[in-house]
């Protein structure tokens, strides 16, 4: 199991993904059966299922654990497994190929840091391999390596690896993907896996596993601005605390913070804890921590907590997103949905489809006659959202600049943050409105001047409004 | 303690990300109880949640007895409850019991009966929305494939080959009347993180653990059918270096796994932990 090495760097979460059948969940069972990862009982396990089944021992039985993957001989399922090496700890997240599965595919990608795309040597690049290269890139996956396999049955050929490479380059490049490397493999064979391939004598490079450890784990985001969105407020003793996760940034006893949307201003006077090796004076990105502070006003879930001084998070109802659809239901334009943004959740609205994009061809409809968005697809669209949220661009601060939507009890699909649009003319935010509503004239007229939907002057008049008729106000 | 999360061991990543789990779970979901085995996984699992409170646990804990359990694990549930003033459930299928049902007439049927439906009447009882349970991914196999929140139907099933997308810490907290989540804040942590964690912390645990005459349980359950290992690990110490070295499963001591190769499969589908 884990080797003995103190010390070792956090774990570093890797997701395997690729068109069905090209062999993931082989490469995957073949590196820990290699590594010496299984226990006795797991690789006895498949034995015995094979036995039983009078099937071959499978390697990817190590992962496909359902009766039903077994039988069939597909992932349904993403599964997470551990292994080690002397440098770090590993969470290998196998996701299944199947285009009917897409959704299992993003929840185990969606939890990763880097990625193996995995191709066939032989079959070459197919409709799931682009369509999930697209998946890493809206999930901001930036670290992957392409691992060409069945490098057996194309006879080892450095002509095979080459065309593959050119042909997954170019699609990914047009998406700003630049694979750290390529690597022939045979997961069948173990070539290039947990050891050098002596069938490839033309590749120079790394094989699987001591790439892996050339990887760098994510930083964490402490030197950020700080997010910390409001998780709960406990009052179970005297103590009023503010719970939440640091998401970016840090967080020190005496600070001066904003809380968002609203931009109320307090102070951080202490971190509460329950045991003596938990007490701090500070917090960094990462920390599922609480704050007491100095002004008790009324705080809510879902608020972003930020330091006075630092970017502050946007703030507004219009935004343009980048979605995927997972939903058997189509997404609606006008329909209402539930968006999940860190810890706030509000109702939201597709206002307008810009385009869909089709993942696996990057072709793009242009979506004026586009009404609905269809599971499995990709579209930029502007969600009108019911109330003011705080959030960030997802190139800007990830945690709070990516969300899902919900239809009925399901999360239906998910995004990221593209950017604030301004409000429509003629539409004001509820800040404005209040506003308004605050200088209503007792008689006369107030004409308000709007421009891109912010409020530039308003102007009162003396005169009566409808005094005109018989002399007679109303 | 900045410094300490910016060189983030692995064992602070995952305490945070638990603590955020049960939070998650206090804040969205309704009524809330927690699975308490005695075993060190819900040991750590309540640990967790004092932390997460701040020393408070807002929910009770709940223990599935089915009489066939190892005499000190009963001694040692009622001695933590009592010294930590836990509000414990415990409850038992008496029925079942009453009509002898026993690892006799199958081991499956047993944990069937004791376990899952014992699970089944405790939570219609109270109407529990979610229940924390301490299970691991690194246990075995359809546990590797379970989601944080995990929804369970009006039966309790587990509808295993459709579970929903759970992304971004974004979980599963919409479901109908009558379904409850199974949450599970331990996922990610394996059985060595799981020790080195209880050493870290110092954390109170029942010496069924602690090698006795060459033996120990590596994983506790009901008498008749969990079996001890030959150890000679008498300390937290020598406990984590075993398992640095071992190359057998955790649960090889469960025969209810045995049974069928799908054993544990067949058993979560219907509800069990």
């Amino acid at each position: 199991m884990s080797k003995e090495i103190e010390n070792k760097e956090a774990g570093l979460n890797i997701v395997v993904v690729g068109h069905v059948d090209h062999g993931k969940s082989t490469v995957i069972g073949r590196l820990l059966y290699d590594t010496d990862s299984l226990p006795q009982g797991a690789i006895d396990k498949v034995a015995k299922i094979a036995h039983d089944t009078g099937k071959p021992f499978e390697y990817a039985y190590l992962l496909d654990a359902f009766e039903e993957e077994q039988q069939q001989g597909i992932t349904i399922d993403t599964t997470r497994i551990q292994f080690s090496t002397a440098k770090r700890d590993y969470v290998i997240i196998d996701a299944p190929g199947h285009k009917e599965f897409l959704k299992n595919m993003i929840s185990g990608a969606a939890g990763a840091e880097a990625a193996l795309l995995i191709v066939d040597g032989k079959q070459g690049v197919q409709e799931q391999s682009r369509r999930h290269a697209y998946m890493l890139s809206m999930l901001g996956i930036k670290k992957v390596y392409v691992l060409v396999n069945k490098m057996d049955l194309a006879d080892y050929a450095e002509t095979a690896f080459v065309k593959i490479k050119h042909e997954m380059g170019a699609f990914l490049a047009e998406l700003g993907v630049y694979p750290l490397k390529y690597i022939p493999v045979s997961g069948l064979q173990g070539d290039n896996i947990a050891s050098r391939s002596a069938h490839m004598p033309w590749y120079k490079g790394e094989d699987l596993l001591e790439a892996l450890d050339l990887l760098d784990g994510e930083q964490a985001a402490s030197d950020r601005a700080l997010r910390l969105p409001i998780q709960d407020v406990y009052k179970f003793d005297s103590r009023r605390i503010i719970a939440g996760r640091i998401e970016a940034g840090q967080l020190a006893v005496g600070d001066e913070i904003a809380i968002y949307p609203s931009g109320r201003k307090t102070k951080v006077v202490s971190f509460p804890y329950w045991q003596e090796r938990d007490k701090v004076t500070e917090a960094a990105a990462g920390a599922s921590t609480g704050i007491q502070v100095a002004d008790e006003f009324f705080n809510q879930r879902g608020e972003i907590i930020t330091r006075a001084g630092d970017t502050p998070p946007l703030t507004g109802r219009r935004l343009r997103v980048s979605l995927f659809w997972l939903g058997k239901k189509p997404l609606k334009l006008n329909q209402r949905y539930k968006l999940k943004l860190a810890t706030q959740e509000v109702e939201a609205q597709v206002e307008s489809i810009e385009k869909i994009i089709d993942a696996s061809s990057l072709d793009q409809r242009a979506a004026e006659e586009v009404k609905e968005i269809r599971l499995n697809d990709v579209a930029e669209v502007i969600l009108k959202l019911k109330e003011e949220i705080a959030f960030d661009r997802f190139q800007d601060y990830q945690a709070t600049g990516r969300f899902v939507l919900v239809d009925g009890y399901d999360v239906a699909g998910g995004g990221i943050v593209l950017g604030l649009e301004k409000e429509k003319q003629g539409e004001f935010s509820q800040k404005a409105m209040r506003y308004i509503m605050s200088h209503l004239p007792q008689n006369g007229e107030l004409i308000v001047v709007v421009k891109d939907g912010e409020i530039v002057r308003l102007e009162r008049t003396e005169r009566e409004v409808f005094s005109g008729i018989d002399g007679e106000g109303i | 303690m900045a410094q300490a999360i910016e060189t983030a061991d692995k064992l602070d990543k995952l305490e945070a990300e638990s603590i955020y789990i049960l939070r998650e779970a206090y804040k969205k979901l309704g009524k809330l109880g927690m699975l308490w085995s005695i075993g060190k996984d819900s040991t750590v699992l309540l640990w967790l949640a004092k932390k997460a409170f701040y020393g408070h646990c807002p929910f009770p804990f709940i223990h599935v007895d089915t009489k066939h359990k190892i005499p000190e694990m009963i001694e040692y549930r009622d001695r933590v409850a009592r010294e930590l003033n836990l509000d414990l459930i415990v409850h038992t299928n008496q029925a079942a019991l009453d009509a002898g049902m026993g690892p006799d007439k199958g081991r499956l049927a047993c944990c069937q009966a004791l376990k899952t439906e014992g699970l089944k009447q405790v939570v219609k009882k109270y109407g529990f929305d979610g229940l924390i349970v301490g299970v691991r991914r690194d246990e075995e196999g359809s546990r590797s494939k379970e989601r944080v929140f995990s929804e369970r139907k009006e039966d309790d099933a587990w509808d295993y080959a459709n579970q929903p997308p759970e992304l971004w810490d974004q979980f599963k907290t919409d479901f109908p009347k009558g379904h409850h989540i199974r949450v599970h804040p331990l996922l990610a942590w394996n059985e060595l993180d799981i020790w080195e964690y209880i050493r870290r912390e110092n954390i109170p645990i029942i010496d069924l653990y602690f090698a006795k005459n060459g033996k120990r349980y590596r994983s506790l359950g009901c008498a008749c059918c969990t079996g001890q290992i030959e150890s000679e690990a008498d300390t937290l110490d020598k406990i984590i270096e075993e398992l640095k070295h071992t190359t057998t499963s955790e649960r090889a001591g469960r025969k209810q796994d045995q049974e069928d190769s799908y054993a544990m499969q067949k058993l979560r589908k219907e509800g069990y932990m």
